[in-house]
This record gives structure tokens, sequence and C-alpha cells, in this order.
């Protein structure tokens, strides 16, 4: 067989153990509207996805992957809950000479399930695991919600709770974010002389004639919000740890819940999140994974298309390519669903390289 | 023949020939003055190719120029991995002008790329959609953004006149190249302090695909010496 053929076939074998596992397959269009996806990752996209140009549908996108098409169908007309199973080539411009490749195929299976939210991730990390067994692969979770219950914890404005949940995807701008709220930096001197300014009336700052379209009622209330802001206390310096701690955790599951229970004594939101954490590596043992050794790095997943909010996970090569990715991602079928929602998690495997691990190719 | 690149007008071509001609390799435009043909004087084996400053990254990307002067901005924008594919042999000291992005002078409460990220998600959620930034330099403004951490802007395509976007609401912000900052003011503009992306200079690429045979070698170490500019990287 040729490689391509060879690596089709081992894509075939993992899309019939999905459907064993009970997904219903499931298809869809290669060519996507671009919109949508930039809307929802941001234009950075753009340095991973093929933009091209339609006559009359604008600009659409090579498919760089099967998420979004999946949750739109099945927010469309999909059955609750359902398990679905996908198999095709995903394309990844790339913006290096080394040798990554730009099209490959994608093995995938999701759940979309309002019950039971651990046991849904332990499902779709256990039948990855099974399909890889053998294999020379190194798993490694995370937990996007961590960060995120601890943002929601803090002591401070929900304006400033705002902006770190939109950055914690992007850690240096959650960083200088985090560093300005804890006042571990001075504000710049423009910023000092803009407050100083607004002392004598904020709508007086504001010239006459404002050029474009963000107009002097939007720029006079971010003034106001920046005056606001000012007086605002700094996040308490333990809450600061608390974040840093967070962010370093790294080690095997049990070590990381006990951690997580330390620090639950001094921010007790963590607490429902150590208790989730519980459930679902028993989730996980249950399943037959040896939890007593698999990795947990808090900061996994943040560097990843921004979608992932809860459970993230993926089995690596000794050098680093991954060879499954997955992770829970409720807070876009809210995004796409509009108004409706669905919690839902999901993992592909690249079977290019399950065949290349297996010496097949 | 070693070929080399050379902006075919304006500014930037005399300059160029006034640099080389400082270093004894006189370059002159041949025939008449509008024909894009042209030779050299003071060492054999190199012969003038007349190009538009814009096309040269990707001539010398093919290879089918070994040489080529051109603005660092450039080649940095239109050049994957640009620093691979070209070599950097001489910053020629002219040509200057910075990339920086620029918001109308009214934003008296966005001074720095943090503002920017603020006000891009209040826009947003004011306007429905991502705020716009008109530019040509697609790649290098969006690799600033991404190390910079901003989310939730649009890059929209502007090959001229950036500067007037915003006034006609097609764009919230610019990026764009300025040098004295003098059209940004007069169409209300004021850059950002943090956000000089870039700061361009015309500058001699080599050429790393171009076919490298023992006598463009030579010709180029001849080269080389006669301009004063390390070749070794080729």
């Amino acid at each position: 067989m040729t490689p391509k053929a060879t690596i089709r076939a081992e894509a075939e074998r993992l899309f019939a153990a999905f459907q064993a596992a009970g997904a219903i397959p499931v298809d869809a269009d290669i060519l996507l509207p671009a919109e949508t996806l930039l809307d929802l990752y941001g234009e950075d996209l753009r340095a991973r996805a093929y933009v091209t140009h339609d006559p009359l549908h604008g600009e659409m996108m090579l498919r760089p992957d099967f998420t979004v098409p999946v949750v739109q169908a099945h927010m469309a007309h999909g059955a609750d809950p359902a398990r679905y199973t996908y198999l095709g080539e995903v394309f990844r411009r790339q913006e290096h000479l080394d040798g990554r490749p730009r099209e490959y195929l994608q093995v995938g299976y999701e759940i979309f399930d309002r019950t039971a939210p651990e046991a849904a991730d332990a499902e779709v990390f256990a039948l990855i695991a099974d399909l890889l067994a053998g294999l020379p692969v190194t798993p490694v979770t995370g937990d996007m919600g961590l960060l995120m219950a601890a943002v929601a914890a803090l002591d401070t404005t929900d304006r400033r709770k705002a902006a770190l949940m939109r950055h914690i995807w992007r850690p240096n701008r959650f960083r200088a974010l985090v560093d300005r709220f804890a006042g571990r930096v001075d504000p710049s001197p423009s910023r000092l002389a803009l407050l100083q300014q607004a002392k004598g009336g904020i709508a007086a700052m504001i010239p006459e004639t404002v050029t474009g379209l963000r107009s002097a009622q939007e720029i006079e209330a971010r003034v106001a919000a920046l005056v606001a802001d000012a007086d605002a206390p700094p996040i308490p310096a333990q809450q600061v740890a608390i974040l840093d701690r967070l962010l370093a955790l790294n080690g095997p599951l049990p070590q990381a819940v006990q951690v997580l229970d330390d620090m639950a004594k001094n921010m007790p939101a963590l607490a429902a999140v150590a208790q989730r954490f519980r459930a679902r590596m028993a989730a996980l043992a249950k399943r037959g994974v040896a939890v007593e050794t698999l990795g947990f790095e808090a900061a996994h997943g943040r560097n990843t298309l921004e979608y992932y909010d809860g459970f993230v996970f993926e089995f690596h090569t000794a050098d680093q390519r991954p060879v499954a990715s997955g992770g829970r991602y409720d807070a876009l079928t809210a995004r796409l669903g509009q108004g409706r929602s669905i919690p839902a998690v999901g993992g592909v495997i690249r079977p290019a390289l399950v065949a290349e691990l297996r010496g097949a190719v | 023949m070693l070929k080399i690149g050379v902006p075919s007008k304006g500014r930037l071509m005399e300059q160029t020939f006034e640099w080389f001609g400082a270093r004894g390799v006189t370059m002159r435009q041949s025939g008449r003055d509008r024909e894009y043909a042209g030779a050299v004087d003071g060492i054999d084996g190199v012969e003038l190719v007349l190009l538009s400053a814009g096309e040269i990254p990707r001539e010398l990307a093919a290879g089918r120029i070994h040489l080529g002067v051109t603005g660092s901005d450039l080649v940095r924008d239109k050049l994957a991995d640009w620093d691979r594919q070209v070599a950097e042999l001489a910053q020629m000291g002219f040509g200057h002008a910075d990339l920086i992005i620029a918001v109308p002078a009214a934003w008296v409460d966005c001074d720095t790329m943090d503002d920017l990220d603020a006000v891009a998600a209040g826009f947003r959620a004011a306007h429905g959609f991502r705020l716009r930034i008109a530019t040509k330099y697609h790649r290098l403004v969006r690799e600033f953004l991404t190390e910079q951490g901003v989310a939730e802007y649009q890059l929209v395509d502007s090959q001229g006149a950036t500067e007037g976007t915003v006034k006609n609401q097609t764009a919230e912000a610019i990026a764009d190249i300025t040098s004295t900052g003098e059209t940004l003011r007069a169409n209300d503009l004021k850059i950002l302090g943090d956000s000089v992306i870039h700061q361009s200079q015309a500058t001699l690429f080599a050429a790393r695909q171009a076919g490298w045979d023992v006598e463009k070698r030579a010709t180029l170490t001849r080269l080389a010496g006669m301009l004063g500019v390390k070749a070794g990287a080729i």
C-alpha cells in the first residue's frame, strides 16, 4: 500500500472503533464560511488556516477542524444526548519551513450530553487511550475550568474579572493584566495624566469632533470606567499567589488534587473544582486509566485554539508531536447555538502519526 | 550573470544608485528615462534588474534575482520565515519608516496596546463586529497583535490612502508606515506609544535559493569587497 492508503486504512480502523463505541458518523463541508470561524477564534486564525475567496459568498476557509461544523450540525438538528464521529482532512496553513503537514486526516469523537460531565470526559479520554494502547505516546491532562474558577473567585471588580476571562488563552496578556490589577506595575504617565484631567469632568475631555465610528459616548464611558478602576483596590497578594501557584501546578493527578485541596483553604471556590476533579479522576479510574501516574499540567490548553473551557488532554510523541488531543467546550455550543447550549466534550486522533508510530509508513 | 534587483523609480532608486555609486559600483538606467532597463559599471558579471520595490521580496524568494534592494518591512511582511529565504547583507541607511498603529486622536482613553485591546472588546460589544484595523502589512501586524495578546480585532486590506479609512468609517484604526507623522495628524490620528511594529529601512538582501554557482559566488565576493559588506551567510 502507498503511505496515503495505509494512513487511510488506519483512519478507517479508528473511525470503526468510534462507531462501535456508539457514535453516529457525520460529514462536514470542507469549505466553511470564514466569518463564523474568525469571529469565534479571532484574526489569529488566518495564520493557521487557508482562506480563499468565493465570488458570491466572500471569504471561505478550508476546514481547520471539525468541531465548529459538527457543533453547528448538532445545534441545528441533533438528538440529545448524542455521540458523533467523523473522518476527513483538515487543513493547516504553516508559516514556517519546518515540514509540518498542511493537510492531514483527523478522526474524531464528540459527546453532547447534559448529565455527568466527568463521566463523558473520562469516556472520551479512555476511548482514545485504548485506541493508542501500546504506542510510544505520553498523555497529559489539564483543566481550563480551574483557572476560570479562580478568576471568578477573585475579590475584584466584575470588569477586571471579565478582562481576565477574555485572556485566559493568552498567557502574556493575562500576566500583564494580573500585574496591573494587583498593583505590581505603576500606571503609565499618560494614564496618570488622564486620571488627573478627569477630575475636572470627563465630558470636557472629549474633543468636539470625533473621527470614525467609535462615538464620543463610548470614549466617555471608557474614561469613566478607567477612573472607577483606578479607585478599585488591588487584587489581594494572597489571591495573586494562588493564581501563580495554580498556573505552575504540574504533577500526577492525585498529587494535583491535593494541592487543589490545599489552595481551597484560602480560596473556598476551589473546593467545588477539587470535587469535580476527584469525580473525573474516579470516572477515569473506573474506565481503567492509570490515574496515579497520569500527568496534570494546569497551563495545558492555554495555547490552543481558544474554545476549551474544562478538561483538556493530549497524547504526544517523544518529540512533542500531538497524536491525539481534545477537551471540553461547553461555552462554544452556547456561542454557536443561538440561545441554546449543551455541554460537550470531544477529541481527535491523527491517523498519520498512529501509522507512523506503528511503523506502517 | 549575478542579477541584482533595484527599485525602478523615485527617491528609493536614486538613493540606491547613490549608495552603490559611493562604493564604486555605478548603476544607471540604460536608454530612455522611462525604460526599465539598467546597466552596471565598475564590476563585471553583474546585471541590473529594475523592479517595483513591492515585487523584489517575491523575486528574491523565487531565486530569480540573486541580490535585491527593498524595504526591510516588505521582506518581513511578504515572506513567511523571511530569514530562511533571504539573508540581510547591509542596512543601507535610507528609506527610514516606522510601521506603527494609529487611532483617532479623539480616543483620549487609548494610548497603549493594552488600551487598544480593551477598546476592541468594548467596540465589539457595542457594535456587534470586531474592531477593524486597515493595513497592507497583514503578516507583520497580525504577528505583532498575536504576540501582544490583542483580541477581537480584524484586519481589513488597504493598499493606499490608509489614513483616510478611519474618517470614511471603513476602519477604526490603521497600521501603516510613517516617517514624519504628518499625514496621520492631518487625518486626526495619533500613534499608540508602544506600537512600533518594525523600524524599516532600505536593505540589501541576498536570495538563499538563487543559483549560486562558483562563478556567481566569485562575483559576489568581489562585489561584497567593494561594498564593504559580509556575504558569508550565503
